[in-house]
């Protein structure tokens, strides 16, 4: 049976047959990433994030004996005044409605008392409204944020000692900053509201995007040791003969990790219309994509950009150069990556 | 190297060792069903099943504000009492000014609802008079039966006097152990004082600057307490240990460590100053103990047997081990700044709809079948024990899920279910970076069998290494984090570890078992894994070669000038198109 082109695909970025310049073209990927988290920083500060109920606190009204627990009438109550309102309606006791949305003046908290109070068919007095804290309150973000602070530097850590160097750790986090700030300002621009989900779906991207490096970075570490081959390629070339022969894995993994959660995006988008489970997948789906790219065009690149200045690296590269000049017939497969 | 029968022996050791981990599983889970309580299904958390809503009310004397920050405080401690049971992603916010809305998954369960209404204000008091508890002195038929003017105390009797007693002491008090405190009017109503009248969960608050007439828990003992010498919220931690002598060694009998902070501890130190002096002149003086006040009631009065300096100390007595862990977890999560009663507790239904969860898990569903779809064009055959993987890790989670519900409360948010769905990712790509791998020995020209062993070594280690960081993060944001990220942490954890487990015990097995196979042996087209497919060339004897224009990508490590020789004769080697000009690599 013939190969498939895929498969053909696969076996020349293996052998090096056919090479894509990852490591040479760098300047062009390292400055797009470049632009595109300035524009992320932009979108962030400018536009903001839209923290939701659970982050800012809101408003609650409690419609106690209401003839009917539909949840509509809540959610048409509160979208006559405010269109874009968050709305959570909850059942209390069979009987009663929970009405949870962003914090509302007083002007607007008089209309929905009386929608509420129409719509239930109770008396607006019965109908109380207070103000609620945030349930996902500062404590909680701090703690999170030791968290990942105390992770991170453990992480740093490891991979140094892992791969012996501490330029693949630099290499990895900062292509983990670069796939959150994007996911962040996609985000940010299409206005979303970040609930706990979605930050649950940001820890997946996070854990995700080191994942990924992790395993792109163990497959250069084995080609830059001079008795993997590394002795008849320059540094950059070893680098991007490894990101070269794992492509096939990271375009399959991405692929198997994306067509679920796309799944939801996209189907559940056409059943259900944008709900909470929309807002997630589409955070995770994009944070899988930003993070098998950003290995590919970010994590390998700059960790061989940082690497090459190295007088012992240069001194092997120089080495390497030298020997192919004086045979000009080796066609090594992982060439020009200048 | 597959020099020996090992592979298969090994393999089918592992499936073995899967199967008898599965059964484990099942056995543990179904003995749970049948006996324990326990269900097949696994628990939904709040926002896919609903639960119960519990607000909380400050106990406030009349003109007593409570600060936000005292509220913010209280609904961390409240926050942590909720989820010391397990991972159910409780959420405890404020409402109004006030209040504190606690929502549960699931129903409200008797153990969770001791916990917070147990909700406490704890105060370290000085006693100043301890008696017996008498319920004789206020019959059942509400007369007061007469009473013994105790003995060389500085109050009247009762009953009851018709005029109004002096309840200004005579004397300024000079400490909070004085008994000047006692005025005539307190140590009346002392006197009369029921400790029955505790047991129905009344509030009992006195302003901290003034003496309080309480019972012990049990509604034993009476005390007359004198003003507070340390809040509550001064007690950093307290844990149940067992004591030691002073030459270090193991007692036996449990204590109960008690730290507090440093302000704490500046004042408790020099109270205990005082209390000892009392000790040491009569070890039956009342005033040598001082009491742990909780919402209002003693919940211990041990005397002050020695003068505390630092930080710690230890408080000692009958206790046994649960007594003394039950001691240790009233004092540590007791210290509210302010007590709160369960105003109302309600059912709520989900803020999600089941309907919701339903879509989202058929549009999973359809998603995860288009993996297969692209796993079978992608490998083959080979393509269905990614296939049987994943259905086996999926099993695999499901029954730990169902099983960590029953025994730790954990619950499956919506976030839960799709960190679950984005798992499929990471499960499948160690069987990707796996199988690439035996693909690229196959290329470099081995037989299937050793490219089988050869690839799995190499892949292991990429494994490990990327599981690794995700574990990590798995176990410090678990210890680290709170609520939602705690219940991710979790998650992560235990897919990354089933992981590791199906790719040991299953995939790898597996592929050695399919390695004997001809089908895959022979490198059948449609294996996924034949070598003409993947470009390397047939050499004759079962041997591949890659193809000739094709540097090769390993060579043995040797010396400089070693290699640069070596690297000369393979280029001629190339060229001429001969057969034997190195080893293929070797690891």
């Amino acid at each position: 049976m013939a190969q498939t082109r895929f498969q053909r695909f696969g076996n020349d970025l293996y052998s090096g047959k056919r090479t894509i310049n990852f490591v040479g073209g760098r300047k062009v990927y390292l400055t797009i990433s470049a632009v595109l988290m300035i524009l992320c920083i932009l979108v962030l500060v400018f536009k903001g994030v839209n923290w939701g109920i659970d982050f800012r606190g809101g408003t609650q009204f409690q419609v106690p004996n209401s003839a009917t627990t539909n949840q509509s009438i809540a959610l048409d109550a509160v979208r006559s005044v405010d269109a874009n309102a968050v709305v959570q309606v909850t059942i209390v006791n069979g009987n009663g409605v929970r009405v949870t949305t962003d914090a509302l003046p007083d002007a607007e908290l008089k209309t929905v008392t009386d929608k509420l109070a129409a719509g239930y068919q109770v008396d607006s007095t019965t109908i109380t409204s207070s103000l609620i804290g945030p349930s996902w309150g500062a404590d909680i973000s701090r703690q999170a944020l030791t968290g990942l602070g105390v992770f991170l530097a453990l992480a740093f850590v490891g991979m140094a000692l892992y791969f012996r160097t501490w330029k693949m750790s630099i290499s990895a986090i900062v292509t983990l900053f670069h796939d959150l700030l994007f996911t962040a300002g996609v985000y940010a621009l299409v206005g979303f509201e970040v609930t706990p989900a979605t930050v649950i779906g940001f820890l997946t991207i996070l854990a995700y995007s080191l994942y990924d490096t992790v395993v792109v970075f163990d497959k250069i570490r084995e080609n830059t040791r001079e008795d993997q081959g590394g002795q008849k390629r320059i540094f950059g070339e070893s680098v991007n003969l490894a990101v070269n022969q794992t492509l096939v894995r990271s375009i399959n993994t991405a692929v198997v990790a994306a067509l679920p959660v796309g799944g939801i995006l996209f189907i559940g988008a056409l059943v259900l219309g944008a709900s909470t489970l929309q807002d997630i997948s589409l955070s995770l789906f994009i944070g899988i994509l930003i993070g098998t790219y950003s290995t590919i065009f970010v994590a390998a690149p700059l960790y061989s950009w940082m690497r090459e200045g190295e007088p012992k690296i240069v001194k092997h590269d120089k080495r390497v150069l030298g020997l192919r000049a004086k045979a000009p017939l080796e066609t090594d497969g992982a060439a020009a990556a200048r | 190297m597959a020099k020996t029968p090992t592979p298969t022996r090994q393999a089918s050791r592992s499936l073995i060792w899967l199967a008898v981990l599965v059964a484990v599983l099942v056995a543990a889970l179904g003995g749970g069903v049948l006996w324990g309580g326990a269900s097949w299904m696994p628990k939904l958390g709040l926002d896919l099943q609903g639960g119960t809503e519990v607000i909380l009310t400050p106990q406030l004397q009349t003109g007593q504000q409570i600060t936000s920050n005292e509220l913010a405080q209280a609904v961390t401690i409240i926050r942590n009492r909720v989820d010391a049971s397990g991972v159910s992603e409780a959420q405890v916010s404020t409402q109004g000014s006030q209040n504190i809305v606690i929502d549960i998954p699931g129903p409200l369960d008797d153990a969770t609802k001791q916990r917070i209404q147990a909700s406490s204000k704890m105060e370290i008091r000085p006693v100043l008079l301890e008696t017996a508890a008498a319920a004789e002195y206020v019959g059942a038929d509400g007369k007061a039966t007469p009473c013994p003017t105790p003995a060389g105390q500085p109050y009247a009797a009762c009953p009851t006097p018709t005029s109004p007693l002096n309840s200004i002491p005579s004397t300024s008090p000079t400490n909070n152990s004085d008994l000047s405190y006692v005025t005539a009017a307190l140590g009346n109503a002392y006197e009369n004082f029921d400790c029955n009248s505790l047991a129905a969960g009344t509030t009992n608050v006195a302003p901290a600057d003034k003496p309080l007439i309480t019972c012990d828990d049990t509604l034993t003992q009476k005390y007359l307490l004198g003003p507070v010498e340390v809040d509550g919220t001064a007690i950093t931690d307290a844990s149940a240990q067992l004591g030691t002598s002073s030459q270090g060694v193991s007692t036996g009998a449990w204590v109960v460590s008690v730290t507090l902070n440093d302000a704490g501890a500046t004042k408790f130190n020099a109270m205990s100053t005082r209390l000892y002096g009392y000790y040491a002149a009569s070890s039956t003086d009342p005033r040598a103990q001082f009491a742990f006040v909780l919402d209002g009631k003693v919940l211990e009065a041990p005397a002050m047997i020695g003068q505390i300096t630092g930080n710690t100390s230890q408080i000692t007595g009958n206790f046994t081990q649960s007594s003394a862990q039950t001691l240790a977890n009233q004092l540590k999560f007791g210290a509210l700044p302010v007590s709160f009663k369960v105003q109302t507790s309600a059912t709520i239904s989900a803020t999600l709809g089941s309907q919701q969860l339903l879509s989202g898990l058929i549009a999973g569903a359809i998603g995860l079948l288009l993996v297969f779809i692209y796993t079978l064009i992608q490998y083959r055959v080979l393509g269905f024990v990614t296939i049987a993987s994943l259905i086996i890790s999926a099993a695999l989670t499901w029954e730990a899920i169902s099983l960590l519900s029953w025994q730790i409360d954990y619950r499956l948010s919506l976030a839960g279910v799709t960190g679950l769905i984005v798992a499929i990712g990471f499960t499948a790509d160690s069987f990707i970076v796996y199988f690439e791998r035996i693909r690229d020995e196959l290329r470099d020209g081995r037989p299937l069998s050793s490219a089988v062993e050869a690839g799995w070594k190499r892949a292991q280690r990429t494994i490990y290494a990327a599981k690794t960081t995700n574990l990590l993060a798995a176990i410090v944001l678990y210890f680290l984090a709170v609520g939602n990220v705690q219940g991710f942490a979790f998650t992560l954890g235990l897919t990354t570890i089933i992981d590791i487990i199906i790719v040991i015990l299953f995939t790898h097995p597996m592929l050695q078992l399919a390695a004997r196979t001809s089908f895959f042996a022979d490198g059948h087209p449609l294996s996924g894994l034949d070598p003409e497919g993947l470009g390397a060339l047939y050499r004759g004897a079962g041997q591949f070669r890659p193809a000739p224009t094709v540097p090769v990508a390993k060579t043995a490590s040797s010396a400089r000038e070693a290699a640069r020789r070596q690297t000369i004769a393979e280029r001629k080697a190339a060229q001429a198109h001969q057969t034997d000009s190195n080893d293929g690599g070797d690891d």
